[in-house]
C-alpha cells in the first residue's frame, strides 16, 4: 500500500490498516467474515472511511448515501441486509463480509442483486407491538437489526453484544 | 448532465455507466470498460451535487427502478445491472 496520505481523501495508509484489523477481529470474534481477498477489502475499508469522513457514518460504499442518518441507518456497514445476503448469496451486498464457503474457496463472491427495499418499509413492528396479545409481558423485547439478538429489557443496549452495532440499530420486535 | 464523464475508446455504441465513486462493482466495471477499450460514459451519482441529484437518479431509475449501482445502459436500450463481467463481455466484444 501507498505510504503516504490519499491526495484527495487525505486517508492515511495505517487508518485503513488499522480500521481492517479491527473489523476483522472483530469479524471472526462474532461468526462473521471479511473478504479473504485483502486489496479488495481494503479498498472498500478505505471507502468506508471516506464515507465515515462525509456523513460522519460509514455507510456501504456501494450505496447511494442521503446524508442523513436517519434514513441511511439501514445501510450503515455492517448493513441491516447483510446476513439474509450471506444466507442467500455468501456475501454481503458489497463483498465486505462474505460466508465460511468463501473464506474456504468453496464459493466465489460476486457482485449479487439490491435487497434493500425501494421505498423505505413503514415500521410494521413498532404499530403492530401494542395490539399483540404478548404486550402483556412485564418487559419490552429489543431485536438488533443487524444480526438478530433478542434481549427483553427497558431500553436496547447502547452497543449489541453480539454484533457491536450500536443502540439506534435496535427495534422494539414485541 | 454535467456531472458526466467521458472515456474515449472504440465505438461500440453508447454507453452509459451509473456509478458510485466508492463502489467497488463500480470500479471492477469501469476496470473492464478500459480493458475492453471502449467509449463510454460515467456519472459517479455520490459526487453530485445535491441539487442536480434528484435529477440523475431519476434518470437512474427509469432504467433501473432499484437505482442500483453499476447500472450500465447501452444505446438507451438495454441495461445490465451489477458488475456482470460475462454480460458486460457478451454484449460488448460482438
Amino acid at each position: 500500500m501507498n505510504s503516504e496520505a490519499d491526495e484527495k481523501t487525505g486517508i492515511q495508509p495505517d487508518e485503513a490498516d488499522l480500521l481492517y484489523q479491527r473489523l476483522n477481529r472483530e469479524a471472526e470474534a462474532t461468526g462473521y467474515h471479511l473478504n479473504p481477498d485483502q486489496e479488495f477489502t481494503l479498498e472498500l475499508v478505505r471507502s468506508l472511511l471516506i464515507n465515515q469522513q462525509r456523513f460522519g457514518y460509514p455507510a456501504c460504499p456501494c450505496r447511494l448515501a442521503s446524508g442523513k442518518k436517519d434514513d441511511d441507518l439501514d445501510i450503515v456497514c455492517p448493513c441491516d441486509y447483510r446476513d439474509q445476503d450471506l444466507n442467500d448469496y455468501s456475501t454481503c451486498y458489497c463483498s465486505l463480509y462474505v460466508s465460511d464457503q468463501v473464506l474456504k474457496g468453496q464459493k466465489i463472491a460476486g457482485s449479487i442483486p439490491e435487497r434493500r427495499p425501494v421505498r423505505k418499509e413503514p415500521k410494521m413492528q413498532e404499530s403492530q407491538a401494542g395490539q399483540n396479545n404478548l404486550s402483556s409481558l412485564p418487559l419490552p423485547v429489543w431485536r438488533c437489526k443487524v444480526c438478530g439478538y433478542l434481549c427483553a429489557r427497558e431500553n436496547p443496549p447502547g452497543v449489541c453484544p453480539i454484533c457491536q452495532a450500536q443502540q439506534e440499530r435496535f427495534e422494539k420486535f414485541i | 448532465m454535467s456531472a458526466t464523464k467521458h472515456v474515449s475508446g472504440a465505438d461500440k455504441g453508447k454507453l452509459l455507466l451509473f456509478a458510485l465513486s466508492t463502489c467497488i462493482w463500480c470500479k471492477k466495471t469501469k476496470k473492464l470498460l478500459e480493458a475492453l477499450g471502449v467509449d463510454y460514459y460515467y456519472i459517479d451519482v455520490d459526487l453530485v451535487p445535491h441539487d442536480e441529484r434528484d435529477e440523475v437518479v431519476a434518470e437512474l431509475k427509469s432504467w433501473n427502478p432499484q437505482s442500483s449501482f453499476p447500472t450500465l445502459v447501452i444505446n438507451n436500450q438495454k441495461t445490465i445491472i451489477g458488475f456482470n463481467e460475462p454480460q458486460i463481455r457478451t454484449e460488448l466484444e460482438k
